[in-house]
C-alpha cells in the first residue's frame, strides 16, 4: 500500500514539477532559485485544501484516517524493533536504519497534523494568534494539549516564514530539527540569541556608538564560525539552526525540562543583558574597520552583523542576479531585496549601472567622473524590450501568485476540489504564509518515510549538503 | 609644374624669409615670378580683407583672374555660407581653411548633406551654425562632431525635434566651448547631463526653451562645468533648486533667466550667504512670479553686477529701488513695462549713480518731476529709453537734455506730449548722439536743424513726424555723413529734393524706409542709387515709383537684400529682370500689388539667395507662373501666396517645396488700393490710443 501510494505521488509531484519549471515566475522566489521537488507523500489528500473557502468534513475525515493509519504504521515498526530487541543477531546499521524511518514517519505525521490543524488558521487569522506567536502558541499549547505541542511552534515558523517566504533551507533545517537524526560538531558561541528580524534593522551596527573601553565583552570570531551557515546552537548536541525557534522544537528532544510552555517561549531579553556584559564583536579580518586592530575601530553589535558585514565586504558575491544577470550579491538577503526593484531600473549610467530613480543616477554621474548618463539604446524595441520584461515580470508576480497557489493547494487537493484561485488571490499576506506553509509540509513529503528505506532516491532532489547533514 | 607651384604656395612664407636678408633687392630678370607667390599670405589676406570690405564679389573675380588667385583665395576665406546644402560638399573643398560653417541660409540640411559635406573634407571647422535649419538629426550631428574634432561653436537652436539622443552626440564633441541648444523641446535631464559630463570646457550654453531639462541636470551641469562664464536658461523651468548651484559657478559672467515662472522670491532669497562675485549680467525679465522682496534679497548675492534686466517683472517700489546701492558698479539697468510705484524712480538717481543705460521702454507710472529728479543725477547716461512714456513733457526732456549731455543714443517714441520746440533742446545739448528715436513726435524743421550738429548720428528714425520736410532732410543730408540708417515711414511731407539731399550727403546709408512717402518719385531712387551700400530699401505705398527709379537701385545698389515695393502699382516686370540681373544679394521681397507678371516673377528665381517673398494681389500672376517660380527658387523659406492660389497650385508641388524647408503662409486679405493720407491715419492711431 505504501509503495502503490508512493508511486503515484512521485508520480503527480514530477508533473507538479515540471510545470514549476516552466513557470520561472514563482512568488517570492528568484525565477531560477532550486526549489525543492513537489513530492507529496499524500499526494492527491485534500488535507490542503483550504478548509474554510470549503471546508469539508469528508477530508477532515480522510485525514484523520490516514493520521491514524500512519501511526498505526509507525507502531508496527517500533513493534518490530522491540521484538528483535532482545536478538543479537540485529545489525546495529539495521536499528539505525528503522529509527530514520520512525523518525520520517514521525515528521510526515507532524506535517499532516500540522496542516490538518492549519485549517484552522483561517478562522484564528484576525486574533492575536498570529500577531504574537509565543502568546498564540502558549494558548495553543494549552488548548492542544501535550500531545500536539509541536502545532503551535509550526505555527510560529510559518509566521516567519512570511519574511522569506518558501526559502528551502530554512525548510529542511526546520526539518532537520524533527528528523534530529544526526550531531553535527558545530561551534559553540555561547548563548548569543538573535533574533532573526535583527537582521534588517540592525545591520552593520551603528556607527558613532561610543561604548567606554571595557564596558562590553569584544567577540571575534573567527572566519570559518562565521561563514557556518548556522548561528542558534545547541548547549547539548552542538547542532546549528539558523533560527531560534527550530533551535527551542529541537530542544525539546534533549528531555522533559525543555518542553515546558516557559523554556519554549522566547528568553526574556533584558534578564540577560543585566547579567552579561554587552557584546560586541570583531571582523577577522585585518585592516578592516571592524578588526579590533583598526585605529578607528568600530564594533559590531550582533553576531549577524558580523556574519553581513564579513559576507559583504570580505567575501566573493557569489550570488547574481537572475534576471539582470549583472549584480552580484554575497548574502541572500540583499539578493532578494534586488530582485525585488530588479527590471525597474530604467536610469541607467554609461559604466552599466542602473538606478531605480533618476536622482540617483545624477547624483552618481556627478561623482564619478567621466560617467555619463546613458540613453536607451538606439533602437527603442531593447528598451521597450527591456521594460516589458521587467513589467512582465511584475505581472508575473502577481499572476502566478494564483498559480503558484492553485499549484500549492487546489493541484495537490485532486480533482474534486479545485480551488477558486481568484479568491485565493484576494486573501492576504496572513493566509499566503499559511499556504506557503502547506506548500513546504508537501515539499518535505518525500522524507522516507514513507518508502520504509532509509534516505535514498527520493532524498535526491533535496539540496545535496543539507541533505549530508540530515 | 603644377606641383611646383603648389610647393611654393606652401611655404610662402618661408621663401619671404628667404629672401628678405638678401641684401641685393633688385631682382634678378630670369626670376621673374608672379607677384602673387613673392607676397607672404599674411600680407595677401589683409589686401583682400580690404576689398572684400569694398565689395564682397570681388573676391569672386579675384578668384577667377588666375589659378594662383584661385587658390589664395581659397586660402583666405574662413566663413562658408552655401546657399544650399546640396553644395555643401564642394564649398568645403574649395575652402579647406573655413574655420567656419554658417549654415543659415539653408532652411534644409538633411543628414546626409551633413554627413557627407563634414566627412569629405578633413575639417578645420571650429564653428558650424545650424540654427536656421532643419532636417537634420542625431545621425548628422554624430557625423560633425565625429568629423570635425575641433569643433568649438555648435549652434543647434531651433532643433524642436531633436533630444537626449542628439544630445549624447553633440557630447561627443569634447572641445565645444559655446553651444546652443535652444528650443529643444524634447531634451530632458538625460541629454543635457550627456553634454555636461564630457563638454567641460562649455564657456557659454543657451537652454532657452528647453523645457523638458528640470534641476537635476541644471545641478549636474553646475557641477560638470566649471568654466561656465554665460548661460541661458530662459523660459525653463528651473526653481529654486538649482539656483543655489547655478550662482556658485565660479566664472558665471552672464545669466539669462528670461520667463522662468519657476524662479520666485523664495527661491532669491535662498542664496543665503552665497555670493557670486564673478557675475556681472543678469536678466530677469518676465520671471512673473518674482517681487521687488526677492530682488531686493538677490542683490545681495551679486555685488559686482554691471547690467541687470528686470523687464515686465515685478512693480518698482523705492525699497527695491534703494536696494540697488548694494550694486554699486551697475551700468545697465532695464525696467522696461514695468509700474512705477510713488518715488521709485525718483530713488534710481540717487541709487544708481554710475548709470549708464537705462531703459524705461513702456513704463506706467514715469512722471515729469521725479524722471526730472531721476535723470539730473544721472550725468554719465549714455542711453536712455522713454519710448512711450506718454506722461512727459517738454520739463523731462529739459532736465534730460541739461544733464545728460554725453548721451549717444535717446529713444522716445511716441512721447507725443513733448512738444516742438523742447525736440530743439535735443540737438542744442547732445551732440554726441549716434542714435536718436523721435518716431511719431511733433519734430518740425527747426528740431532738425538743430540735429544738424550732431555730426555723429548713425541712425535717424523721424517717421509719423508729419511736420518735417525738405528744408530739414537738407540740414541733415549735409551735416551728419555717417548716417546708415534713417526712416522716414509716412512722412506726407516729404518730397525728392529731400531725399536727393540725404543720398548726396550720407554716402554710408545702408537702411532707407520711403514707405507712404507719397510724393517720391523715381529722381530719389536714382540719387540714391549711388549709395552703395544700401541694403535695404523700403518704398511701400509710393505709387509715383516706376521700373525706371527700381532698375537704377538695382545697379547701383549691389548689396540690395531687402526690398519692399507693395503698392508701387507702376512697377512692372522690367524693375524684375534688372533685379534679378544684378540684385544677386536680395534676399527678401514683397511685390504685392505690383503689375508684375509670370515674366518678372520667373526672372526672380534666377536669384539663388532668395528666401523670402511675398506675392499677394499681384493681378498678373497665374498659378502655373508661381509654381514654375517657386520651384526654382530653391532657398525659399518663407512664402506669403494669397488663399486663392492654395487650391489652384498642384497640390504635390506645394507638397515639394515645403519639403524643400520652405513654409507657407497663405494671405486673405481684402483688395485694398486706395492709401490713406499720413494726417489721417496719424489721427487714427492716436484715436486709438485715447480709446
Amino acid at each position: 500500500m505504501d509503495l502503490s501510494q508512493n508511486h503515484i505521488h512521485n508520480q503527480s509531484a514530477a508533473n507538479l514539477y515540471y510545470q514549476f519549471g516552466s513557470d520561472n515566475s514563482f512568488p517570492g522566489l528568484g525565477t531560477q532559485q532550486q526549489f525543492p521537488p513537489f513530492t507529496s507523500p499524500f499526494g492527491a489528500s485534500p488535507s490542503t485544501n483550504i478548509p474554510h473557502m470549503d471546508w469539508n468534513p469528508a477530508t477532515m475525515l480522510d485525514n484523520l484516517t490516514f493520521i491514524e493509519e500512519k501511526i498505526r504504521q509507525v507502531k508496527d515498526v517500533i513493534h518490530t524493533m522491540v521484538d528483535s530487541g532482545g536478538q543479537l543477531s540485529c545489525h546495529q546499521g539495521e536499528i539505525a536504519q528503522k529509527k530514520q524511518v520512525v523518525n520520517a514517519d514521525l515528521t510526515c505525521l507532524i506535517v499532516q497534523l500540522i496542516s490538518t490543524a492549519g485549517s484552522l488558521l483561517p478562522s484564528l487569522k484576525n486574533s492575536s494568534f498570529l500577531r504574537h506567536p509565543a502568546a498564540g502558541h502558549m494558548d495553543m499549547a494549552n488548548h492542544v494539549g501535550p500531545s500536539s505541542g509541536l502545532v503551535p511552534n509550526a505555527m510560529t515558523v510559518s509566521e516567519e516564514n512570511k519574511e522569506d517566504m518558501c526559502s528551502p533551507e530554512d525548510y529542511e533545517e526546520l526539518f532537520k530539527g524533527w528528523t534530529d537524526g544526526t550531531i553535527k560538531e558545530g561551534i559553540e558561541i555561547g548563548n548569543v540569541l538573535v533574533e532573526e528580524q535583527d537582521m534588517k534593522d540592525g545591520d552593520e551596527g551603528k556607527d558613532g556608538e561610543n561604548l567606554p573601553p571595557g564596558s562590553c565583552e569584544l567577540l571575534q570570531l573567527e572566519k570559518d564560525e562565521i561563514l557556518a551557515p548556522h548561528t542558534h546552537f545547541c548547549s547539548i548536541c552542538g547542532k546549528g539552526f539558523k533560527r531560534d525557534a527550530n533551535l527551542r522544537m529541537h530542544m525539546r528532544g534533549h528531555g522533559d525540562e525543555y518542553k515546558s510552555p516557559a523554556a519554549l517561549a522566547k528568553p526574556p531579553r533584558d534578564a540577560s543583558a543585566e547579567h552579561e556584559l554587552v557584546k560586541r564583536y570583531s571582523c577577522p579580518f585585518v585592516s578592516c574597520k571592524r578588526n579590533k586592530l583598526h585605529k578607528n575601530f568600530q564594533p559590531l553589535k550582533t553576531i549577524l552583523c558580523v556574519k553581513n558585514h564579513y559576507k559583504r565586504s570580505h567575501c566573493e558575491k557569489s550570488y547574481t542576479c537572475s534576471r539582470c544577470h549583472t549584480k552580484k550579491f554575497s548574502v541572500m538577503a540583499d539578493l532578494k531585496t534586488h530582485e525585488k526593484h530588479c527590471g525597474r531600473d530604467k536610469w541607467l549610467c554609461s559604466c552599466g549601472t542602473s538606478f531605480s530613480r533618476k536622482d540617483k543616477l545624477f547624483a552618481h554621474v556627478a561623482l564619478f567622473q567621466g560617467h555619463t548618463p546613458a540613453l536607451p539604446s538606439e533602437e527603442p524595441k531593447t528598451c521597450s524590450d527591456q521594460i516589458s520584461h521587467a513589467g512582465s515580470h511584475q505581472e508575473s508576480t502577481k499572476v502566478p501568485n494564483s498559480m503558484g497557489s492553485s499549484f500549492m493547494w487546489g493541484a495537490s487537493s485532486g480533482d474534486n476540489n479545485a480551488l477558486d484561485i481568484k479568491g485565493f488571490d484576494g486573501c492576504n499576506d496572513d493566509f499566503l504564509s499559511t499556504a506557503n506553509f502547506g506548500s513546504f509540509n508537501l515539499s518535505f513529503g518525500p522524507a522516507d518515510g514513507f518508502t520504509g528505506e532509509p534516505s535514498g532516491g527520493s532524498f535526491s532532489m533535496l539540496p545535496s549538503e543539507h541533505f549530508q547533514s540530515a | 609644374m603644377a606641383a611646383a607651384a603648389a610647393q611654393q604656395h606652401r611655404h610662402p612664407k618661408r621663401r619671404r624669409l628667404f629672401l628678405s636678408p638678401s641684401p641685393s633687392p633688385s631682382p634678378t630678370p630670369t626670376l621673374v615670378a608672379p607677384p602673387l607667390v613673392t607676397l607672404a599670405d599674411e600680407l595677401l589676406f589683409l589686401v583682400l580683407d580690404r576689398v572684400a570690405q569694398a565689395d564682397p564679389r570681388a573676391l569672386k573675380s579675384f578668384a577667377l583672374a588666375s589659378r594662383a588667385c584661385h587658390a589664395a583665395e581659397s586660402r583666405h576665406r574662413r566663413v562658408v555660407r552655401p546657399l544650399r546644402p546640396d553644395l555643401l560638399p564642394a564649398a568645403l573643398a574649395r575652402y579647406p581653411c573655413a574655420t567656419r560653417l554658417d549654415l543659415s541660409l539653408c532652411a534644409r540640411v538633411p543628414d546626409a548633406a551633413l554627413a557627407s559635406a563634414v566627412s569629405s573634407s578633413c575639417s578645420a571647422l571650429r564653428a558650424v551654425d545650424l540654427s536656421r535649419s532643419r532636417g537634420f538629426g542625431a545621425a548628422g550631428v554624430t557625423a560633425l562632431a565625429a568629423s570635425c574634432p575641433g569643433l568649438a561653436d555648435l549652434d543647434l537652436s531651433n532643433g524642436v525635434d531633436l533630444g537626449d539622443a542628439a544630445a549624447a552626440e553633440v557630447g561627443r564633441a569634447r572641445g565645444l566651448r559655446r553651444l546652443s541648444l535652444a528650443r529643444w523641446k524634447p531634451l530632458t535631464d538625460m541629454g543635457l547631463g550627456c553634454v555636461a559630463v564630457v563638454c567641460t570646457e562649455l564657456r557659454e550654453l543657451s537652454l532657452k526653451w528647453c523645457l523638458g531639462v528640470s534641476d537635476l541636470g541644471i545641478q549636474l551641469l553646475a557641477l560638470k562645468c566649471r568654466k561656465l562664464t554665460s548661460l541661458d536658461l530662459s523660459y525653463t523651468m528651473i526653481t529654486k533648486d538649482s539656483f543655489p548651484a547655478i550662482m556658485k559657478l565660479p566664472n558665471l559672467q552672464e545669466l539669462t533667466l528670461v520667463g522662468c515662472i519657476g524662479i520666485d522670491d523664495d527661491a532669491l532669497d535662498s542664496l543665503d550667504k552665497e555670493c557670486s562675485k564673478s557675475l556681472q549680467v543678469l536678466d530677469m525679465s518676465q520671471c512673473q512670479n518674482i517681487t521687488d522682496v526677492g530682488v531686493s534679497s538677490i542683490l545681495k548675492s551679486v555685488p559686482n553686477l554691471l547690467e541687470l534686466d528686470l523687464s515686465y517683472c515685478c512693480p518698482v517700489t523705492p525699497s527695491m529701488v534703494r536696494s540697488f546701492q548694494k550694486i554699486p558698479k551697475l551700468q545697465t539697468l532695464k525696467l522696461e513695462g514695468c509700474k512705477f510705484m510713488a518715488y521709485a524712480l525718483k530713488a534710481i538717481g540717487t541709487s544708481c549713480v554710475s548709470l549708464r543705460e537705462l531703459s524705461l521702454s513702456k513704463c506706467s507710472g514715469v512722471m515729469d518731476t521725479e524722471l526730472s529728479l531721476a535723470v539730473s543725477r544721472l550725468k554719465n547716461l549714455l542711453k536712455l529709453d522713454i519710448t512711450c512714456c506718454r506722461n512727459i513733457t517738454d520739463v523731462s526732456l529739459a532736465a534730460i537734455t541739461s544733464s545728460c549731455t554725453s548721451l549717444i543714443s535717446l529713444r522716445m517714441e511716441s512721447c507725443s506730449r513733448v512738444s516742438s520746440g523742447a525736440l530743439q533742446l535735443i540737438g542744442k545739448h547732445c551732440s554726441h548722439l549716434e542714435e536718436l528715436d523721435l518716431t511719431d513726435s511733433d519734430l518740425d524743421d527747426e528740431g532738425l536743424k538743430a540735429l544738424a550738429r550732431c555730426s555723429k548720428l548713425s541712425s535717424l528714425k523721424i517717421g509719423i513726424c508729419l511736420k518735417i520736410g525738405d528744408e530739414g532732410l537738407t540740414h541733415i543730408g549735409r551735416s551728419c555723413p555717417k548716417l546708415r540708417d534713417i526712416d522716414l515711414y509716412r512722412c506726407g511731407g516729404l518730397s525728392d529734393d529731400g531725399i536727393i539731399q540725404i543720398a548726396q550727403g550720407c554716402p554710408m546709408l545702408e537702411c532707407i524706409n520711403l514707405s507712404y512717402c507719397t510724393e517720391i518719385t523715381d529722381r530719389s531712387l536714382i540719387s540714391l542709387s549711388k549709395c552703395a551700400k544700401l541694403n535695404t530699401l523700403e518704398i511701400r505705398g509710393c505709387p509715383m515709383i516706376t521700373s525706371t527709379g527700381l532698375s537704377e537701385i538695382a545697379m547701383g545698389c549691389r548689396l540690395l537684400s531687402k526690398l519692399d515695393i507693395k503698392k508701387c502699382f507702376e512697377i512692372n516686370d522690367v524693375g524684375m529682370l534688372y533685379l534679378s540681373q544684378f540684385s544677386h544679394s536680395l534676399r527678401q521681397i514683397n511685390l504685392s500689388y505690383c503689375s508684375v507678371t509670370d515674366i518678372g516673377l520667373l526672372s526672380l528665381s534666377s536669384i539663388s539667395g532668395l528666401q523670402n517673398m511675398t506675392i499677394v494681389h499681384l493681378a498678373g500672376i497665374t498659378p502655373n507662373g508661381l509654381t514654375a517660380t517657386l520651384m526654382v527658387c530653391g532657398c525659399l523659406t518663407k512664402v506669403k501666396v494669397h488663399e486663392a492660389f492654395k487650391s489652384m497650385m498642384p497640390a504635390h508641388m506645394i507638397k515639394n517645396v515645403e519639403a524643400r524647408g520652405c513654409v507657407f503662409q497663405w494671405i486673405d486679405k481684402p483688395f485694398k488700393v486706395e492709401v490713406e493720407p499720413c494726417d489721417v491715419w496719424k489721427q487714427q492711431s492716436q484715436d486709438v490710443l485715447v480709446r
